[in-house]
């Protein structure tokens, strides 16, 4: 639209911005699958509207594109690829024996958060003094969360979500220090977002059949040290 | 002739292996398919060894997206040669346990998309493209490792598409910050060559990140310590066609995707490409040479070799040189033959015996003399005894080192590859030679048949890791030669 700063435009993105990584903050704390599932649409939209807002300002066709992109597959389909695939279970799930208690986690999250500003910081500085803005250092910071979200919970669908909010988070830097990266591959990502929930809910319904618990990430079978595992645990 | 013809075969081949015929007609027309495959792909690499690049005719706008050269015409015929090799091992493999037509149909129609997004990887030259067809290699071999449905393939199933999407997370922000890279060093075709040419422009610091979120990233696919956990359970819990093209290609054609990025970072002065290919590298190779001494499951030794090969191979480009940029090729031909016949030898095993367990194994050269000495062939193979493979191109690439001077980061290699043949071996030695203690093991004396299809398939991958050992064809050593000219560049 303008070249020169609009103060608008970027105070709203910068808003955007930081709401989305406060509910990844929030998809750490949370106990309830469900709970997750809605933070981790919330922060899609807000990911859309920072690519909305960035495209009015660079008035760029192609962030619009990723802002429609967003709206329909995250909020939209995944919902409902998670309901055809996956049993009804896994919403309703609450994680008892978290691996850390939650102060704690969100605190290792912070820290993650501080250190993702001071990577993030002189990145985005290399590539334009226009890109000074919080994408890039937050989009970090979200990234880490997501991967933290991963290693600390065992339900599948927090595991899922913290995936989603891994590939969240590499968008939001993304749309500021990539922005023409190409609408067919914008296409292909948003595609293979919905393949990766089609495939895990497949998994976890086959788990869930298999060994009737849907806390995957409590599974620690194969191991180095195993000896040979008892007849019983390996039939059931 | 188009380049895009190769993905043809796998693809259509998925699609008539869902045709309820019967229960050979999917098996055969994998056969089939990857046959044809090996031939178009054989010509392709005809052409680009005799430098004749081939033409793209689907007009510039694809073009710029397509492109075969050296390094991804020796990862395509690599592919195709296990590809075809294990659907000949898997028609009696897969038959053996007798399951359902749907099952089998199931497994062949991922396994030849599982090619196809395997063949997809070298052909594409945009690295975002790249991207997404590593992620498919992901999710079509999920339902490969998980196929036996047991507790144990769920878990290693379900730790493999964690962890590999985990990583491509880390490597899709990689890859933005490469084309941020490219932007802010004034903007080119953002391509495997554009990036080449581009590269004496581009920030330092941007490429240096770009170069290690993607080493960390896609690294979690190949299998480098410390991002390597899920590899030994999903390497040793699929059925063993799917080992093989998971230990023997996958992991080749994603560190292919890596050593892309080395002839850019080689242009930009202040990056460390070689260091870091160092350090992972060898940290890989001693991690996973003492892991093997404590297996105690066949198929885990030899998904743990694989992580060790994956080291050597990035050790050697971090060595640098053209002498060892070439064994790093020669390193990727010999371990992707060797490893698929190391994994047909313990599906041959796993068939004659029914258990992973090494311990449980004893004697194996009498309950079925082919499977006994398929098994102390490939382990003699992979730890790179003498007249083999693998040994010739281990023994370039430490000669290579020790040209260039690098005799601490040598030493560290050899001394590791050591240690690994010795782990190797005296896990085999055990199972194929020493005979049970307890009278109860013996319980079944008679020799155990072979399917002829899975006998077939292991004369046929043991013809080229012989023949390699003692020299190495003029058309291949043509092809490793530009191969590694595409690594140093």
């Amino acid at each position: 639209m303008n070249d020169a700063t609009n103060p608008l435009l970027e105070n709203l993105n910068a808003l955007a911005v930081g709401l989305s990584l406060l509910t990844a903050f929030g998809i750490v704390a949370m106990r309830q699958a469900r709970a997750c599932l809605n933070l981790f649409i919330m922060q899609s939209l807000l990911l859309a509207a920072s690519a909305a807002l960035l495209g009015l300002r660079y008035d760029s066709l192609h962030l619009y594109g990723v802002a429609v992109v967003n709206l329909i597959s995250k909020p939209i389909i995944v919902p409902w690829l998670l309901r055809k695939t996956s049993p009804a279970e896994i919403y309703t799930r609450r994680e008892i024996d978290q691996v850390l208690n939650i102060p704690t986690a969100l605190l290792i999250a912070l820290a993650l958060a501080v250190g993702a500003y001071f990577v993030g910081i002189p990145l985005a500085n290399a590539v334009a003094p226009e890109f000074r803005g919080p994408n890039v250092p937050i989009g970090i910071a979200v990234l880490l969360l997501g991967a933290f979200t991963l290693t600390v919970r065992r339900e599948a669908l927090s595991l899922l979500i913290g995936l989603l909010v891994m590939e969240n988070g590499a968008f939001l830097a993304g749309i500021a220090i990539a922005r023409d990266l190409g609408m067919l591959v914008e296409l292909a990502i948003a595609t293979d977002g919905l393949v990766i929930v089609f495939i895990m809910g497949v998994l976890v319904r086959a788990v869930q059949k298999q060994i009737g618990t849907t806390a995957v990430g409590a599974l620690a079978s194969l191991k180095e040290t195993r000896a040979t595992p008892e007849p019983d645990q390996a039939r059931s | 002739m188009s380049i895009l013809i190769i993905l043809l075969p796998p693809l259509v081949a998925a699609l008539l292996v869902c045709i309820p015929i019967g229960k050979r007609w999917a098996a055969g027309i994998t056969v089939v398919s990857c046959l044809v495959n090996l031939i178009l792909i054989g010509q392709l690499t005809q052409q680009v060894v005799a430098g004749r690049i081939p033409r793209e005719l689907l007009g510039a706008a694809w073009s710029k997206w397509i492109a075969v050269d050296g390094l991804s015409a020796l990862v395509l015929l690599l592919i195709a040669l296990i590809a075809t090799t294990a659907a000949i091992f898997s028609f009696g493999y897969m038959a053996h346990a007798n399951p359902t037509a749907k099952k089998l149909r199931l497994y062949y129609a991922n396994y030849n998309l599982f090619v196809f997004s395997m063949l997809a990887i070298p052909v594409l030259a945009e690295p975002t493209l790249v991207w997404i067809v590593v992620e498919l290699t992901t999710l079509c071999s999920a339902l490969l490792v998980s196929f036996d449905n047991t507790r144990e393939a769920l878990e290693a199933a379900w730790k493999y598409v964690v962890l590999s999407l985990m990583g491509a997370g880390v490597a899709l922000f990689g890859f933005m910050v490469l084309f941020a890279a490219l932007r802010a060093g004034g903007g080119g075709t953002y391509t495997w060559t554009g990036l080449v040419t581009a590269a004496p422009r581009l920030p330092a610091i941007l490429l240096q990140t770009a170069f290690l979120l993607i080493l960390v990233g896609l690294g979690t696919k190949v299998g480098l310590v410390p991002m390597h956990t899920w590899l030994p359970d999903a390497h040793s819990q699929a059925p063993s066609p799917v080992c093989a093209l998971l230990s023997g290609i996958e992991t080749t054609s994603i560190l292919y995707v890596i050593l892309r990025l080395f002839p850019v970072m080689h242009a930009v002065p202040g990056a460390y490409a070689d260091t870091w290919a160092l350090v992972f590298g060898l940290i890989s190779v001693g991690t996973a040479a003492f892991l093997l001494l404590q297996v105690k499951d066949y198929k885990r030794l030899f998904a743990f070799s694989t992580v060790e090969h994956m080291g050597i191979i990035l050790t050697a480009i971090g060595l640098g040189g053209s002498a060892a940029e070439y064994g790093a090729m020669q390193q990727i031909v010999a371990h992707s033959l060797t490893k698929s016949f190391c994994f047909f030898a313990a599906g041959a095993t796993l068939l004659a015996t029914g258990t992973r367990e090494i311990a449980a194994v004893r004697g194996l050269i009498r309950r079925s003399p082919i499977a006994g000495a398929a098994l102390i062939f490939g382990g003699l193979a992979i730890a790179g005894a003498p007249p083999l493979a693998v040994f010739l191109s281990e023994f370039t690439i430490l000669k290579a080192g020790l040209a260039r001077g690098q005799y601490v980061a040598t030493g560290f290699l050899a001394t590791f590859i050591v240690i690994a043949f010795f782990g190797v071996m005296a896990h085999v030695n055990r199972m194929v030679f020493t005979w049970p203690q307890t009278e109860s093991a013996t319980a079944t004396n008679e020799t155990f048949r072979l399917p002829f299809s899975c006998r077939l398939a292991l004369i046929l991958a043991a013809v080229p890791v012989l023949v390699l050992g003692v020299y190495v064809p003029k058309p291949l050593n043509d092809l490793l030669t530009l191969a590694a000219a595409a690594v140093t560049r």
